[in-house]
């Protein structure tokens, strides 16, 4: 790591102040993607703003359907929510897989979502869930927020705040973890609310997190199993690298969006 | 045995100290002065090096020094060597390339040595690390075992022509192809064995100390054999004579092989500590490990079985190709000869065996011993084909595995080893009893149903440890004698401090040792200290791998205390005024035997310290040393039955269950022995299930980090049933065989045998990941 100096900021406003002073500045939230790329020296942020304190930004809030998650809040706080289980089980249990007890109690779903790696899993729920992305200046529809591999909507300097979105009738999420990294090989969120459904899959895109609009007309007239039969991602869109190849991948897409609708019932 | 002695399960004296944190590794040692070190290391697989800069380094801030090869050369430091010699086929001796400690002229491996930096901080060094110049002419790459052997491809080493090593070979080739020609059936497989990281949780260090006023090098490292170390780095490294040099491995995390043999790191920092001044350290981090750390396996082979119409073995004939990576590391060159081709009998009656290696250069990690060194490789081409073989002949594997086993001992093997003892059907049995082997058609069935296909295999397994017979090896070309050494000490009070030439690194010595001096003077285990790792307390010693520390490394205690006891009961007898003969240790007394006349073990000692009445003519004090040369190796051996449930949607695989059935003769402390096969057994179905080491077409490493290495965890594995089938190890005092590496060696062919067949396509490749399972599922 190069040397570097950390301010914990105590509010939104002065985090994004801070960064304004910064030369080469980096918001810092569980630092579970950062510290590892700065240990690595392969980012050399002068100032690290720690976002992680802020209360504003941290807790989980549900009223009926509504549910607003602070940025800072944890994996592991949004795995342990009993309320948020009750209207949205799928979101939950996906925290409840991510990495692995370290990660999950410091890492944070803004800090997941503002690095959208192609194989995290919070990107694929945000896009399923239709959710909105909470910033200090704006607010983004998740289908404009995620921009590709490791790019988002977010400007240099914008600070997620919250997310929120309204709890489906059903919804799941079926993962296929890399053994080694239990990032997302394939991994598909299923959402429904009437004839509304919603399959967005992470992990195995070359651009990243995407919907599988194909199979959501075939699940919104027939919300079973069966319907993803004779269908089938592109497979010339999937990534290929020395843990799967893109004809693995594709299969992996189909198996778990059939296991997460399962799941849904 | 005593609630302490031989057989008891006591908890580890250890343990308190490693699971408190308070563990003392090389890295917690701290010298007056110290300074830290960074290696400079070639991004390039294979490059001339045109020309180093290092000014612009040696002027950054906290910045010691920098140096490179060519001062080392200058100060005479000598090049690292295989320290076992082989010879080709035609007689000439093996084609070992230089390694030089700091490269100078080319690098061979991404993570070559090229220059160290010393600084204040670590982190100065790194920083100035990278202001290093290195200017690189880029060569082409090979990094396949079998490619590096094609014409055109890069020559790694000018005088290992074509890459090759040498071309060894075992037994009698012109008996086995007549056997296999004149064969019922032939079973023939290609069979490759992956690399594996060794992945220590404690990675490599070296902190060097030169004391100009003594004139004088300590090197505290991460070292399996201390002594070794300092031999090896007097006699060829000429870093400093032996008796200037004191090595000490404080505790050390872990080796599993790769911390025997001796590195460039270890070297280049008591040079420079010399050259600089200050005391030089060293820590690896966790890509550097991936990077430099010894690699393990690595093997393509071809192999032929053949059967006789009543399915009996005819013959085997095995032809190999082992990547040794760009260098030869310690004992590089008898991992795939001596340690695996001479297991090619396995535990059957095997009238003829040849066995052809080829080892080779290529752009990688240099490879040796790793948990197993040669022996998994010879269990997993012989349990592969043995199953594949009952499958073609439609028999089951079990049956063809009993029908061909050793019944009678000692038995000769046409490749060299000599089995003492053993029952290989009892621990046959006793695993397909405990595996429930014959009701496992109702569990296939039963998985069917549920959408999963399920499938069971077997290893049978033997192994060689105790290693080893000084001549023996010595006339297979060994550099080094393989004995191990002991000195008991009693103290005035009757305590007692073991000094052993073996080195603990999670073996549990400090405990076992303990427990066989406990047995044999019936005091108390917290009495006894083992002392070890340190070139100025203990006599020379040869280490710690190879299962060797139990049946070696106390048979040599055994015989210290020999002479301990005799001396003891001599001074009882005259103190007691009766007839030596009459003298039985007990229960922490010396006692006439059949009276109530005696004297505790304290008396004894103190009397022996105090010299006040001694019998005529004898020396003051108790303590005794011996030497233990073995007179065989020994052979570990047993069955292992794996269980799995293949999920044939994704490929993946669960483990059921696994059974491991061992006989490693007599055991000393039944729970440490359970770890060792539990770690094994993990280790193992790391590497049959999730370890790939991935080097790309230009030599990257692109498996160097967890996100991409997958070590086994906790939740891939089962709960293991493990038993023990002794037949006690004839040739060493306590009839010790050793448990270090079994599980490592006998689980592998027992995975993939139960993955295949479970999937009905025998085509599969460690490690099997799910993508791999997948495709064979769906090409069965
Ligand atoms: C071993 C391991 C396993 C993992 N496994 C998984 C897994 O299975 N699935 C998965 O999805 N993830 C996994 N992760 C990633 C983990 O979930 C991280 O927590 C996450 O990617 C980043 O969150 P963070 O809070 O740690 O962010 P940080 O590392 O602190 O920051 C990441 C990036 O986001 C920016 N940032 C952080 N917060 C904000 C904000 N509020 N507004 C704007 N920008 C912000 C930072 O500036 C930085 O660029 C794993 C990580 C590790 C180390």
């Amino acid at each position: 790591m190069y040397e570097t100096s950390y301010h914990r900021a105590e509010s939104v406003e002065e985090a994004a102040k801070k960064m304004g002073t910064a030369e080469g500045g980096k918001y810092v939230a569980g630092g579970q993607t950062l510290i590892p790329t700065m240990k690595q020296r392969l980012a050399s942020p002068d100032a690290l703003i720690d976002l992680r304190h802020i209360p504003d930004m941290k807790g989980i809030s549900i009223n009926g359907k509504d549910v607003r998650i602070g940025a800072a809040t944890t994996h592991a706080e949004v795995a342990s929510s009993a309320d948020l289980d009750a209207v949205c089980p799928g979101i939950a249990s996906l925290a409840g897989h991510i990495g692995d007890p370290h990660v999950r109690h410091m890492g944070t779903i803004g800090g997941s979502i503002a690095n959208n790696d192609p194989a995290a899993d919070y990107p694929a729920a945000m896009l399923a869930l239709g959710a909105a992305i909470h910033t200090n200046k704006r607010e983004i529809a998740a289908g404009d927020f995620f921009a590709g591999m490791f790019e988002t909507a977010l400007e240099e300097d914008e600070i997620i705040t919250a997310v929120s979105f309204t709890a489906p009738e059903k919804c799941a999420y079926s993962k296929f973890p890399n053994p080694a990294s239990r990032y997302a090989m394939a991994g598909v969120f299923v959402a429904r609310t009437g004839d509304d459904v919603r399959v967005a899959v992470t992990g195995a895109g070359m651009d990243g997190v995407f919907r599988w609009e194909e199979a959501e007309s075939a699940l919104g007239s027939n919300f079973a199993a069966s319907a993803l039969e004779g269908l089938a991602v592109n497979e010339g869109e999937m990534l290929s690298d020395i843990h799967g190849s893109a004809e693995y991948r594709a299969n992996l897409v189909k198996v778990m969006a059939m296991r997460a609708i399962a799941e849904a019932g | 045995m005593g609630i302490e002695g031989i057989g008891a399960r006591v908890a580890r004296k250890e343990d308190k100290r490693f699971i408190t944190g308070k563990g003392r590794f090389t890295e917690d040692m701290v010298v007056p002065g110290m300074k830290q070190a960074v290696f400079v290391r070639s991004p390039h697989a294979h490059a001339n090096i045109k020309g180093i800069d290092v000014s612009a380094a040696k002027a950054m801030p906290g910045v010691i020094d920098v140096l490179a090869g060519d001062e080392l050369a200058e100060d005479g430091i000598g090049s690292l060597i295989c320290g076992w010699m082989i010879h080709s086929r035609d007689g000439s001796p093996m084609n070992m390339g230089e390694w030089r400690p700091l490269a100078q002229s080319k690098v061979r491996y991404v993570g070559d040595a090229v220059a160290i930096v010393i600084a204040d901080t670590r982190a100065q060094a790194r920083d100035a690390a990278e202001a290093v110049e290195v200017e690189y002419k880029v060569l082409p790459v090979v990094t396949d075992p079998a490619e590096t052997l094609q014409d055109g491809a890069p020559q790694i080493h000018d005088n290992a022509p074509g890459n090759l090593i040498f071309n060894w070979g075992i037994g009698e080739e012109e008996a086995t192809d007549s056997a296999l020609a004149g064969a019922a059936h032939v079973t023939e497989m290609e069979i490759v064995n992956n690399r594996l990281v060794p992945n220590a949780m404690e990675p490599r260090a070296a902190l060097g100390h030169y004391d100009a006023a003594e004139d004088h090098y300590t090197c505290w490292t991460t070292s399996q054999n201390p002594h070794v170390a300092r031999l090896v780095m007097s006699a060829f490294y000429n870093v400093a004579p032996e008796n200037k040099l004191r090595v000490i491995a404080p505790d050390v995390g872990g080796g599993f092989g790769s911390k025997i043999y001796i590195y460039p790191e270890e070297i280049v920092c008591l040079w420079a500590s010399k050259k600089t001044g200050v005391p030089v350290k060293w820590v690896a981090d966790r890509t550097e490990a991936f990077l430099t750390d010894a690699h393990g396996r690595d093997h393509v082979t071809k192999v032929k079985m053949g059967f006789d119409a009543d399915n009996r073995i005819v013959g085997l004939k095995v032809d190999t190709i082992a990547n040794l990576g760009a260098y030869m590391s310690l004992f590089s060159s008898a991992t795939p000869t001596y340690l695996y081709a001479t297991l090619l009998s396995g535990q059957y009656n095997i009238p003829n065996i040849y066995g052809n290696v080829r080892a080779v250069y290529t752009n990688t990690a240099p490879v040796d011993a790793y948990r197993g060194a040669g022996r998994p490789e010879a269990t997993y081409v012989l349990e592969r084909t043995m199953e594949t073989a009952a499958r073609e002949l439609g028999i089951s594997p079990a049956e063809l595995r009993r029908a061909n086993l050793i019944r009678e001992f000692p038995h000769q093997t046409p490749v060299i080893m000599n089995y003492d003892t053993g029952d290989f059907e009892a621990s046959l049995n006793a695993a397909m009893k405990a595996a429930d082997y014959d009701g496992f058609p109702a569990r296939k069935a039963e998985a069917e149903g549920r959408g999963k296909k399920r499938g069971i295999g077997m290893s049978c397994y033997i192994e060689a440890c105790g290693i080893a017979p000084s001549q023996a090896v010595g006339s297979l070309g060994a550099g080094v004698g393989l004995w191990e050494s002991a000195e008991v000490r009693v103290n005035a009070v009757g305590t007692i401090e073991v000094l052993t030439g073996s080195h603990s690194h999670g073996q549990g010595h400090e405990t076992t040792f303990a427990q066989l001096v406990s047995d044999r003077l019936g005091i108390p285990i917290d009495n006894v200290s083992i002392v070890h790792g340190d070139t100025d307390k203990v006599q020379m010693g040869m280490g710690t791998y190879g299962s060797r520390s139990g049946a070696v490394g106390m048979s040599a205690i055994v015989k210290a205390l020999d002479k301990v006891e005799k001396k003891a009961k001599m001074i009882a007898a005259h103190l007691l005024e009766a007839d030596e003969a009459d003298i039985v240790i007990e229960n922490g007394q010396v006692k006439v035997a059949g009276t109530d006349k005696a004297l505790g073990w304290h008396e004894v000692a103190l009397n022996a310290y105090t010299a006040h009445n001694l019998p005529g003519g004898m020396e003051p004090g108790l303590k005794e040393g011996a030497f233990y040369d073995p007179a065989n190796f020994t052979f570990p051996a047993g069955c292992y039955i794996c269980e799995v449930e293949v999920d044939p949607q994704t490929g993946k695989t669960e483990i059921i269950q696994f059974v491991a059935a061992d006989d490693f003769g007599n055991i000393i402390n039944p729970m440490i022995v359970e770890g060792q096969v539990h770690g094994g057994v993990a280790q193992g179905i790391g590497q049959a299930l999730l370890e790939g080491t991935v080097y790309d077409e230009g030599g990257q490493l692109l498996t160097a980090s967890y996100m991409d290495y997958c070590m086994p965890r906790a939740g891939d594995l089962p709960s293991f049933q493990v038993s023990h089938q002794t037949t006690e190890c004839t040739t060493n005092p306590l009839g010790i065989k050793g448990c270090g590496e079994a599980g490592a060696i006998g689980s592998p062919p027992a995975v993939i045998n139960a993955i295949t067949d479970a999937i009905g396509n025998n085509n599969l490749t460690m490690p099997a990941t799910s993508q791999k399972v997948w495709a064979a599922v769906n090409a069965a």
